[in-house]
């Protein structure tokens, strides 16, 4: 029978049904942060058991740590070190290797696990923390749990998962210049509803995806939970494969031989089926922009913001009039040229290189305006240092951006560092929730170009408004560096 | 675990769409390395006019006098989305919660659920609107949610089927521990995973 690409990592790693839908999954990789894994590794030491397979278990310090320069355990969110020392205690206890807070390899977790080849195309691969997702963009089996399913992972090195429908999504056409994988999931959010995908996981597929690099597929996949998506998956390529080769926990040899031929086969036979399938054309997409307080409330820069008698996605118009409310604009406002005080660049969404240079490109050369305070905050120390290589923390600072180290920042407010309240912040993060970047903060996502325009303009902008080259055809030559075997 | 078998109890009607996991507790409200202590953070940004002060919003639904104790709450579409933090469900079950009736669920959110003894009940929206006009009007209403039933009986006597898989069913209804479940085929995932780094050795480290 024609499988599904997720029918063929579902089914290699059923251990037992359990009747209906539902299966013990085998666990191959479980990676935890400070926050959520924390809790689960303290429960899991009460309990009286054990890591049954610590070598295939990895932490990072992401969520609450400090950003600036020369930080320590201490973290602006109250009471935050407590998480930092349980981790940094219970990873030593399970005998887990842990990214700490200044390991040369510290960073977001979604964005860590690639660089160090921990995710692997037809791996399965769980995580306590929601945008688990994102690392589907290389064909593993990657989804968000809770803390209580971590600790049945980290204890049994398996799960109890009811199998989800399939949903293809097929992204067609060619992306138009300086649009990006950002605007493209905003749209498709926008289209669909933040429940659009609920009880299903996703297959990315078509030309547009097949011509994205693996960064821009992170992305995307990265939203398929604000989707309400189980996960979101893309058959992995040869950019998979080669974005993979060499890196520290990726297998070696004749290991990786044997490994590249198993990963050729993992894609969608021709004839599978899926419970639904949706095509989206992209190549008239323009710079996509939140205007409310969900996902969904995605439109194109040059539109306006909706009328209360507009149903758009599932809202309903007392949705729209609250979300209106809390986010300060009136209905018919157009979504360009309204003033920001707040940019934020960074998150397992938008903080790896290739997002970096795109705003890059648009800052170079230029000034953020008066009143706007400006943060960049790369996803990983790995990201940090080849940007530094490149000289774009140069043109961040110049351009009058904070250059942090890496964390998952002002993502969302943890009680330390936020924006002001009811302060408009336009950030290339992925929830635009009330309250998610500080007390009553009011967020516009987009993506790094849009947030660097605007940033300059000191309202929601375009990079063409500032007449900046199209991202893409600017990003900076890479410096060449020796090659050290 | 909580065993849940059947609960009668008041209904507080919460009818917004994408309730998500930073409203159900902002992240600033999880101050411990613990599961317990969170109810004060529930819904903070909507319960209380003043954080800080723990100033109550008396318009908001659970701080109105004919809400106290409920155990119930009616919600709009994708009811848990966002973050993954299992607090969400942590503080819903401190405070008293005990099942939540919405016509949909985020994955991750229902899953925390039923790993804490918490119903998730799935309707349709015309009839979570039913349900929710009866728990606005007049007196607070009493509901019973009956899980070995599978049924929802609303003030007026009327009843609502609904229905939730075997396996969820039979998890709350036993409030067995699914680790020590688990562990009882420990000789079925060794057997598995001897067969796994056999056929596929690259995926062990």
């Amino acid at each position: 029978m024609a499988k599904t690409l997720f029918d063929k990592l579902w089914d290699a790693h059923v251990v037992t049904n359990l009747g209906g839908n539902n299966a013990l999954l085998y666990i191959d990789r479980v990676f935890i942060h400070e926050r959520t894994g924390s809790v689960a590794l303290k429960s899991l030491e009460e309990s009286g058991r054990q890591v049954r397979f610590p070598d295939h278990v990895f932490g990072t310090m992401d969520h609450i740590v400090d950003t600036h320069e020369g930080r320590g355990d201490t973290t602006l969110m109250p009471s935050g070190e407590d998480f930092i020392k349980a981790m940094r205690e219970g990873c030593a206890w399970a005998g887990i290797k842990l990214f700490d807070i200044n390991d040369k390899d510290q960073g977001i977790v979604h964005v860590i696990s690639p660089e160090q080849g921990i995710v692997l195309p037809g791996l399965s691969l769980v995580c306590p923390d929601s945008h688990t997702c994102s690392q589907g963009a290389f064909g593993a089996l990657a989804w968000g749990i809770g803390s209580t399913e971590a600790e049945h992972a980290l204890a049994t090195s398996t799960l109890r998962v009811a199998k989800p429908k399939q949903m293809r999504i097929a992204i067609l056409g060619t992306l138009p210049a300086g649009i990006t994988a950002k605007d493209v999931i905003l749209h498709i959010i926008g289209e669909l509803g933040a429940a659009g995908a609920t009880g299903h996981a996703i297959e990315f597929c078509g030309p547009v995806v097949d011509a994205m690099d693996m960064e821009a597929r992170m992305t995307l996949c990265n939203m398929g939970v604000e989707l309400s998506a189980f996960t979101a998956v893309i058959a992995p390529d040869a950019k998979a494969i080669s974005f993979l080769k060499g890196k520290p926990y990726a297998p070696k040899g004749d290991a990786w031989a044997e490994a590249q031929t198993y990963w050729q086969t993992l894609k969608s036979d021709n004839r599978a089926a899926f419970d639904r399938d949706i095509a989206i054309d992209v190549s008239r997409l323009k710079e996509t922009v939140t205007w409310g307080t969900s996902p969904e409330h995605a439109i194109e820069i040059s539109d306006t913001v909706p009328l209360t008698t507009n149903t758009q996605g599932c809202a309903s118009s007392e949705s729209i009039r609250k979300a209106l409310d809390y986010i300060g604009l009136e209905s018919g406002t157009p979504l360009a040229g309204v003033p920001i005080t707040g940019a934020f660049i960074g998150s397992c969404t938008n903080g790896r290189l290739s997002d970096l240079r795109r705003a890059a490109a648009v800052l170079k050369g230029r000034h953020i305006a008066k009143g706007v305070k400006a943060i960049c905050v790369p996803g990983s120390m790995a990201v940090k240092a080849a940007a530094e290589d490149e000289g774009l923390d140069r043109i961040f600072k110049d351009a009058g951006f904070e250059w942090r180290l890496p964390g998952c920042s002002m993502c969302f407010y943890a009680g330390g560092e936020s924006f002001d309240d009811q302060e408009r912040v336009i950030s290339t993060t992925n929830r635009n929730f009330e309250n998610r970047q500080g007390p009553k903060t009011r967020t516009h996502l987009a993506s790094p170009a849009t947030v660097a325009a605007s940033a300059i303009k000191g309202k929601i902008a375009s990079f063409r408004d500032i007449g900046a080259d199209t991202p893409k055809d600017a990003i900076p030559a890479a410096r060449t560096v020796e090659v050290v075997n | 675990m909580e065993k849940f078998t059947s609960i009668t109890a008041i209904a507080a009607p919460l009818m917004r769409v994408n309730i998500d996991t930073d409203i159900i507790i902002p992240s600033r409200e999880m101050k411990r390395v613990s599961k317990k202590g969170l109810s004060i953070g529930l819904f903070a940004g909507w319960r209380y006019e003043d954080i800080d002060a723990r100033k109550q919003n008396p318009d908001f639904v659970l701080n109105q006098p004919k809400y106290l104790g409920t155990q119930i709450l009616i919600a709009g579409e994708n009811f848990g989305c966002g973050s993954s933090r299992e607090h969400a469900v942590w503080a819903l079950a401190e405070y008293g919660i005990r099942t939540i009736i919405a016509p949909s669920f985020s994955a991750i959110f229902e899953s925390n659920c039923i790993q804490n003894g918490l119903l998730p009940v799935t309707l349709q929206a015309d009839q979570v609107a039913v349900l929710a006009d009866l728990a606005i009007g007049g007196a607070a209403g009493i509901f019973t949610v009956d899980l070995v039933a599978q049924t929802i009986s609303d003030p007026t006597g009327q009843i609502h089927a609904f229905k939730v898989s075997d396996n969820k069913r039979q998890t709350l209804m036993d409030g067995l521990d699914p680790i020590a479940r688990t562990l009882m085929v420990e000789d079925q995932i060794k057997a598995f995973e001897q067969k796994r780094f056999t056929t596929h050795p690259w995926a062990r480290l």
